[in-house]
């Protein structure tokens, strides 16, 4: 149905109580896929990584790869799920052209983990999230649809198709449905998914790099009139592939559902797809029109049966929970709880972490990766961490503001070569003749002019105004083309028009 | 010098052996024997002279330079068209993969390379090893040596007429519920299901994952233990092979001897629905167990009368499964749209599918596909399954009484082309004996008993052991071996008719 205009967020929060459901596949960052030798290196040349078992050449069988299995445990126990006894594949039989044996290796009924929980935070509350199961499967290959408008299917010329990801293991996290989060749903989900991301860091299974692919969130969501109705029907958002974006698509199917249901109609079980550009969903396929799978017990498998004791093993691999983290992570860094919130939010956590490991101070990391390089990756449309800016770079470039030769300013500079690849801080600093100006008597005569001409300015900071140093600051700045020491030029102008006795000095303190 | 493609394997092994002997003359003997009685045969769909010869000039190369070779070092075989032959055409019988030459080896294809064996060519199978006659292969059938107006059985038939027309000393087949026995029983050949696991299945393009099983095709027991010996073992390239050693197949043949050996006649198999002819041959047999110092008792499989029902429930639903991949967008036949400007890749796969596959295939498709869908699992697949468990039970059970099962191979003598075409189930008959080793994964082999009276065309009996005690089908398939051609005075496919080379 055709919603010409949403109701706002508020008002559908007023009527309806939303329920999130979450499906997140990771993609394993093992050395060879899940059921033959092949690399699984992102970027290669389309095609070069395939055999006859990813191929799913006629003959061909699959070979399960055992790292695979052993991360999938180590998530499921992170998860604080059950480590299933025995386990087995399934297939799930439908007809696809990047499906190389239009059937995917998965698994249905009997999941290798099931009935976990974690906890996420968000403004100071934690939220229980359960965890239904964790399961193995395979990736699909990727088709390319050459010659539309839009690189859909839909107009396109011809398709290619890529094998590479074929066979890659992965392994799909689904929730049982999230109640009571209410107007919070939006950002629940996206703290839930920056969690996940975090816990599959911490845990080095994955590299989860959203834009590549690695980190993919189907989104469930569903509206009932309030907390004691049954659950409403659901839509299911399919491949929402950034934090920035799980919040956004769910906050659009709660004003697009709650639109849909306040007109007297009702919400369609269906798959949508989100759309990046427009910040919309679109209807994909509808209940009646799902496929039927066609389950069946994967007979070219074995079954899995982990020895109890190897989960044991396992279980002691883990990595220390999320809030131990948090804690010694703040205590560290000596953040509030709020700087804590949003570094996380931003989905810095790791970053800020890695750039302090690098030599950085808490308090630099933190303000180059939420403010400058954030905005850059908002631009970008990506998250912080796929911006080609590594954590050991920002704190080479902080290294050189601290050593005085570079300011704020130019080391925003810097920042834009670094993303546009022009090489280490150190070169670009070279390249592009970056040095701030120390020169006192160059410095001294620039103060003195500015005073010259702006005496308004000046009898005022003599006056004690000194905030209005700033404009002189400015027009020392301005003539120096920005490469001086702001700090260095403020001591000048402060030498010139202001006496500081040590009296007033104690009592402004 | 004799007829070399009247030679046993082991007899060229051991002429080889000697030096009295080439690879290169014993296998231009064979290609030879294949350009002459083929076209009436049909057992070859494709004959890769160039590389066999190549491989023969390679082994008498290595064996004149003093290297000690594997036993069937020079000695040719026949592949059937199911197993991916590494720069080879392989099209199961389906036109579907015409042109298909695939770019690896199956695991028993490398593993007949590897010991020498001259590959002769690829053997005609009904499509995609659908049937039990070769009437369904997409390229003609093959025609029985015995009866050239008769089936080969199926739905190894190329494999089994090749060794029983002497095109090829050795062959391999694949039996999935009787496709190795079954030509075996109808040609007067020998024929061998391992247990399951026994032989790797990689590279065997899969009709049904849980009941296919490659195995040898030859004309005596000696040949298809030697045979079995080269192809079988574990293969970590197959999640399902048994990580265990073959048990001794060529000793249990060299030291043959039933004495003191519990041997069950299952009651279910046999009885009406046999023909009078496989009957008394099989009795016979019996007789002859029991005048070797066998103890022969009868035994009874309940559930084996449900076997036929289960297989086709389960054979289709993983056939529907596995035949997917053929979809035209990687290797095989392709098929465009007439009037259809843009197709989409649906339409392509659809069309081809419609195009490339033949009726028995489609209709087990279908058949798979319902027993699989939402709603009808539990009552089609998930019975079968029950089934299933049920006769491997019949299985154990019975080996507490028993060391081996015997019964007649297939019900009735090879029949003529197109008898049963028309009648789906009656054509499924035939592996009605057959079928249930394949659901317990319990190995089994068909060996000649004789001719029927009525038609005067070959019977087989079927012994089948407990798993991974493949050497017990040796003992006593050689014991009864030995005792009838001593009664005949010769082989059985020694009074098959003269095949006329054709002009």
């Amino acid at each position: 149905m055709r919603v010409a205009s949403l109701v706002s967020y508020e008002q559908a929060l007023e009527r309806y109580d939303p329920v999130l459901g979450l499906e997140v596949h990771v993609e394993l960052d093992t050395v060879s896929k899940m059921f033959c030798g092949c690399p699984t290196g992102f970027g290669a040349a389309p095609n070069a990584q395939v055999c006859p078992v990813c191929l799913g050449l006629p003959g061909a069988l699959p070979v399960l790869n055992e790292r695979a299995v052993e991360s999938a445990i180590r998530i499921g126990l992170a998860l604080n799920c059950t480590v299933a006894v025995e386990c087995r594949f399934a297939r799930k039989n439908y007809f696809y052209p990047d499906m190389p044996k239009n059937f995917q290796t998965s698994q249905y009924d009997e999941p290798i983990a099931f009935d976990g929980w974690t906890e996420v935070e968000v403004d100071g509350r934690s939220y229980r999230i359960e965890i239904e199961r964790a399961h193995m499967e395979e990736d699909t290959g990727k088709s390319l649809h050459v010659g539309g408008a839009t690189g859909r299917i839909h107009g396109a010329h011809h398709s290619l198709v890529d094998y590479n990801r074929a066979g890659i293991p992965l392994i799909e996290i689904v929730t049982r449905p999230i109640v009571g989060t209410g107007a919070l749903a939006p950002v629940v989900a996206r703290a839930y998914v920056a969690h996940l991301r975090e816990l599959l860091v911490a845990l080095a299974v994955s590299d989860v790099r959203m834009e590549q692919g690695s980190l993919r969130c189907d989104a469930n969501v569903s509206l009932r009139p309030g907390p004691d109705a049954p659950l409403g029907t659901r839509t299911e958002t399919k491949n929402v592939n950034s934090l920035r974006s799980v919040e956004r698509a769910v906050r659009y199917e709660i004003c697009r559902q709650a639109s849909v249901l306040g007109d007297g109609g009702t919400v369609t079980q269906e798959t949508r797809h989100w759309h990046e550009d427009t910040g919309i969903t679109t209807p994909g396929r509808s209940k009646e029109q799902a496929e039927d799978y066609r389950y069946f017990p994967e007979p070219d498998l074995a079954p899995i049966a982990p020895d109890a004791a190897w989960v044991e093993e396992l279980r002691e691999t883990l990595p220390e929970g999320p809030r131990e983290r948090w804690a010694r992570l703040q205590a560290g860094w000596g953040f509030s709880d709020l700087e804590m919130r949003d570094v996380a939010g931003a989905g810095a956590l790791v970053l800020v972490e890695q750039t302090i490991a690098a030599g950085a101070t808490p308090a630099a990391a933190k303000k180059w990766w939420l403010s400058d390089l954030a905005r850059r990756a908002n631009e970008q449309g990506v998250e912080p961490a796929a911006l080609p800016v590594s954590p050991k770079q920002v704190a080479q470039v902080q290294a050189l503001i601290d050593a005085g030769r570079i300011n704020d300013k130019m080391a925003r500079t810097v920042f834009d070569g670094l993303l546009a690849g022009e090489g280490t801080p150190e070169e670009i600093v070279v390249a592009q003749g970056l040095v701030v100006v120390s020169d006192e008597t160059a410095l001294g005569a620039a103060v003195d002019r500015a005073i010259e001409a702006h005496p308004d300015v000046a009898a005022k900071v003599r006056d004690g105004k000194v905030a209005a140093a700033g404009a002189l600051i400015g027009a020392v700045m301005k003539e120096m083309r920005g490469q001086a020491d702001a700090a260095r030029v403020r001591e000048l102008i402060n030498s010139r028009l202001v006496t500081v006795t040590p009296g007033s000095d104690l009592a402004s303190q | 010098m004799a007829n070399l493609t009247r030679l046993t394997a082991a007899e060229l092994s051991k002429r080889l052996g000697a030096g009295e002997v080439s690879s290169t003359e014993v296998t231009e003997a064979h290609l030879e024997r294949i350009g002459a009685v083929d076209p009436a045969v049909h057992a070859f769909l494709h004959v890769d002279a160039d590389g066999a010869m190549a491989t023969a000039r390679r082994v008498d190369d290595r064996r004149v330079a003093g290297e000690t070779l594997p036993p069937l070092a020079g000695v040719p075989v026949a592949v059937k068209d199911v197993m991916a032959t590494r720069g080879i055409p392989t099209t199961c019988g389906s036109a579907i993969l015409a042109g298909w030459v695939p770019p690896y080896d199956a695991t028993v294809v490398a593993r007949l390379r590897a010991a020498g064996l001259p590959i002769l060519g690829k053997t005609n199978m009904d499509e995609f090893a659908m049937g039990s006659s070769t009437e369904h292969s997409a390229y003609g059938p093959t025609h029985n040596p015995w009866d050239l107006g008769r089936i080969p059985g199926g739905s190894g038939g190329g494999s089994a007429a090749a060794v029983a027309a002497y095109e090829a000393p050795l062959a391999v087949g694949t039996d999935t519920g009787g496709s190795i026995r079954q030509p075996g029983a109808v040609t007067g050949t020998v024929g061998v299901k391992p247990t399951y696991g026994g032989v790797s299945r990689y590279g065997l393009v899969a009709l049904a994952s849980s009941l296919d099983q490659a195995g040898p095709v030859t004309r005596t027991v000696l040949d298809a233990a030697m045979l079995h010996e080269v192809i079988g073992g574990y293969d970590p390239m197959d999640s399902t092979s048994l990580d265990a050693p073959l048990p001794p197949l060529v000793e249990a043949v060299r030291d043959a001897d039933v004495t003191g050996l519990r041997v069950g006649v299952v009651r279910e198999l046999g009885g009406d629905g046999y023909q009078a002819g496989v009957r008394a041959r099989f009795d016979e047999v019996v007789a002859l167990l029991s005048d070797a110092g066998a103890t022969v008792v009868e035994v009874s499989c309940p559930h084996f009368d449900y076997a036929f029902a289960a297989y086709y429930l389960i054979l289709p639903s993983e056939a529907s499964s596995n035949l997917a991949r053929f979809d035209a967008m990687r290797y095989g036949m392709r098929v465009g749209l007439d009037g259809v400007a843009d197709p989409s890749a649906e339409q392509v796969m659809a069309a081809t599918r419609e195009a490339g596959f033949g009726d028995e295939v489609k209709r087990r498709i279908i058949l798979g596909t319902y027993a699989l869908s939402s709603g009808y699992y539990d009552a089609y697949y998930g019975s079968a399954q029950k089934v299933r468990t049920l006769i491997q039970r019949d299985f154990a059970a019975a080996f507490e009484q028993v060391d081996v099962l015997v019964s007649p191979t297939a019900p009735t003598t090879a029949f003529r082309f197109g008898q049963k075409l028309d009648d789906p189930v009656a054509m499924y008959l035939s592996d009605v004996a057959t079928i249930p080793a394949n659901l317990a994964g319990v190995p089994g082999i068909s060996v000649p008993s004789g001719l029927a009276e009525e038609d005067g065309l070959p019977t087989g009996v079927q012994v089948l052991a407990p798993a991974q005690a493949d050497d017990r089908l040796y003992r006593v398939g050689a014991v009864v071996e030995a005792m009838l051609v001593e009664r005949w005075g010769g082989p059985l496919l020694d009074r098959a008719p003269q095949l006329e080379p054709s002009a």
